[in-house]
């Protein structure tokens, strides 16, 4: 789950990163009263999780509290990459002399984080790492020792920071660390760490992403999470217990298993159709999430045949069957439907469908064969 | 012989009482797994599935009253990093997790803690393992597989039922399958896992199922290419899934470029690898 920058640096500062002073805004007025608070100059900055915010006109800088108004009135009206703008944060604007990038993340490889520093800050680190990665120090770190002090020094010194500025960046470092630690983080991200007119370092610009699995700790961050980015689909699938998320096919597919449903999609991209969606039921499937499952694919009008691939282990043909018929009642599809039910209970599951108005098939490349040809009305 | 699990296995069941354990367990007995004890904290002393297994309050009782040298876990994904250390520290030699949505952070930090220590974990997030007609550790359904010749590795559940089936059809056998699953950092790899089917007398050949995520296919096949004698099978899924996305699996996406179905195949067909375009034609592959 990605988190906003508002949300991300005012984690940072509890584990004692120094970020501007500012505040988030829902309206153009509360702008102007955070901007006539703060005093003097503030950057109005858009909240969206999505990057290239800048360059969409989601960042303005603003002088005086009308000029912070007419910014917030301006980029509230936005909509960035498809998505809306809901909120602005108002910071003080920082005087900036240089950018720097430390950020934290899982290197799957190494199975370890690694802490990550580059002098090029400010810009898109991947961008960086493709152009120049000399640019960038990359320190793995031990998950059970956790960050060390020698570890920052090296950073400190391999970006060629200032002496003066090497206790507040071991400050820094740590709090980083110790943000991504406890908040589950797969990505904590200073860019830029700015170096003020003053000579101190300043968090201008925060990014987190937390691990989805470890919400469970983390409930506030759970309740408050932004659904903009989710499609209104997939949302709906979670509530259900089911992995959903939505492609540009024509051939809607429900599978068991994340593995199976990938492989299912590439079947049918393989004989010529494109998947309309992944849809995992997960394993146990009952009649219940079946018949949600199919409401949430027939909702896509794109949808032109559906494929259901089931390969009973824990999961049931017999269920399987009775959550389809089930749903069938309800929605009353009219496209075509091809099922291949195998394993533990298919045959009860199959004598259950036999009446029903659908295609059966016994391997899976004749079922994506059929729901190709399905799916152009000529079966 | 076979790798990893067979009639020697004595597993002991982490989260025996709960309704995926039990049911499991008795799976597990039925197919002729020695299924040798459960635990769960505050049960010691009961017995479960009419008076079979014995409950025991811990792994390591467990494990010093029956000689268990394997364990399973079935509990939920906030107790399951505990499980994990509770059973490498009781002195089993296997430890396999099914489990589900462990959180990664814990999960680097088990591992890198399991690396100091004399124990494999295969998982978690995975279907477990079987070895056809001596023992099945794990989830994989016991009917649709032979003994055979063929080594299974694979990082998914369902697809590698699939895959074992289409086999069978074929009246090819597994020598064994190993689930190794699809979280991104886990115990066992592909590579581990093919250098004990290089060493196994009765794989002949090996079918390695892998998908979208992280670099581990390619290091695999950088690995068949200078090692493996044996031929290798592959298949790779999620040619179709869109970048930036988690295909279910917490492993499954492409990143920066990274992970791709295409970057995989290459590097598997490049080390002589037969990579088929869906599953069932694996079987068709190793049939002829």
């Amino acid at each position: 789950m990605k988190l906003h920058e508002y949300q991300s640096k005012n984690i940072f500062a509890e584990f004692g990163v120094p970020i501007p002073k500012g505040k988030v805004a829902a309206t153009p007025d509360e702008a102007k009263a955070i901007a006539a608070d703060l005093g003097g100059r503030v950057v109005v900055k858009s909240q969206v999780l999505v990057g290239g915010r800048g360059k969409a006109g989601g960042i303005k800088l603003a002088k005086s509290p009308e000029e912070a108004q007419k910014a917030a009135d301006e980029i509230l009206k936005l909509m960035i990459k498809g998505l809306p703008v809901r909120k602005v944060l108002i910071d003080e604007a920082a005087e900036i002399s240089s950018e720097i990038y430390l950020g934290i993340t899982n290197d799957r490889a190494a199975r370890k984080p690694v802490f990550m520093a580059s002098a090029a800050g400010g810009v898109d680190i991947e961008e960086v790492a493709a152009t120049t990665p000399e640019k960038i120090i990359k320190i793995r770190i031990d998950p059970l020792l956790g960050l060390q002090d020698y570890q920052i020094l090296d950073m400190a010194v391999g970006i060629e920071l200032h002496r003066d500025l090497w206790p507040a960046f071991n400050k820094i470092a740590h709090g980083l660390w110790k943000a991504y630690q406890n908040m589950d983080a797969t990505l904590a991200e200073i860019n830029p760490l700015v170096i003020t007119g003053e000579g101190e370092l300043l968090a201008v610009d925060g990014k987190m992403v937390i691990d989805d699995n470890a919400l469970f700790r983390h409930p506030e961050l759970r309740e408050n999470r932004d659904l903009d980015v989710e499609a209104e689909s997939e949302t709906e699938a979670e509530k259900h217990g089911l992995t959903y998320i939505k492609l540009d096919g024509e051939i809607g597919c429900m599978v068991n298993g994340a593995g199976l449903a990938m492989a299912t999609m590439d079947i049918i991209n393989y004989f010529g159709g494109e998947p309309a969606n992944f849809l995992d039921i997960g394993g146990g499937a009952d009649e219940e999430k079946v018949s949600a499952a199919l409401r949430i694919i027939l909702k896509d009008p794109n949808v032109k045949a559906v494929l259901f691939n089931v390969f009973g282990g824990i999961t049931r043909g017999d269920l399987v069957a009775r959550g389809i018929l089930a749903a069938m009642k309800e929605v009353k599809p009219e496209v075509p439907m091809v099922i291949r039910l195998v394993g533990t209970n298919a045959e009860e599951g199959r004598a259950l469908l036999a009446d029903a108005d659908m295609i059966t098939a016994e391997t899976l490349a004749e079922a994506a064969e059929k729901a190709v040809i399905a799916a152009k009305g000529e079966l | 012989m076979s790798i990893l699990v067979n009639k020697d296995t004595k597993l002991v069941v982490q989260g025996i009482t709960g309704r995926e354990g039990l049911f499991h367990s008795e799976q597990m007995l039925e197919y002729g797994t020695q299924v040798v004890a459960g635990t769960r904290p505050g049960k010691g002393g009961e017995w479960v599935l009419e008076g079979k297994v014995p409950v025991f309050d811990s792994v390591s009782i467990a494990v010093n009253a029956t000689g268990a040298n394997t364990s399973i876990i079935f509990v939920p994904a906030r107790f399951a990093p505990d499980a994990i250390l509770e059973a490498a520290d009781a002195g089993v030699k296997l430890v396999v997790c099914l489990t589900e949505h462990v959180p990664v952070q814990d999960m680097m930090r088990v591992r890198t803690y399991l690396d100091h220590k004399d124990v494999r974990l295969v998982g978690p997030n995975c279907p477990g393992l079987l070895t056809p007609g001596e023992a099945k550790v794990g989830i994989i359904p016991g009917n649709i597989a032979i003994p055979g010749n063929v080594g299974v590795v694979s990082r998914s559940g369902t697809l590698t039922y699939e895959v074992l089936y289409a086999l069978k059809q074929k009246g090819k056998g597994a020598s064994t399958c190993v689930g190794i699953g699809g979280d991104p950092v886990n115990g066992t790899n592909f590579i581990d896992v093919l250098k004990m089917f290089e060493e196994d007398p009765q794989t002949d050949m090996v079918v390695m199922i892998g998908e979208i995520g992280g670099t581990d296919e390619e290091k695999a096949a950088a690995y068949i290419r200078q090692n493996m004698t044996k031929p290798v099978y592959g298949f790779i899924a999620g040619k179709t899934a869109p970048p930036g996305k988690r295909m279910g699996h917490a492993g499954a996406i492409v990143e920066g470029g990274e992970g791709t179905a295409e970057d995989k195949v290459k590097a598997l067909e490049d080390a002589g690898v037969k990579v088929a375009n869906h599953p069932e034609e694996i079987a068709e592959m190793i049939a002829g």
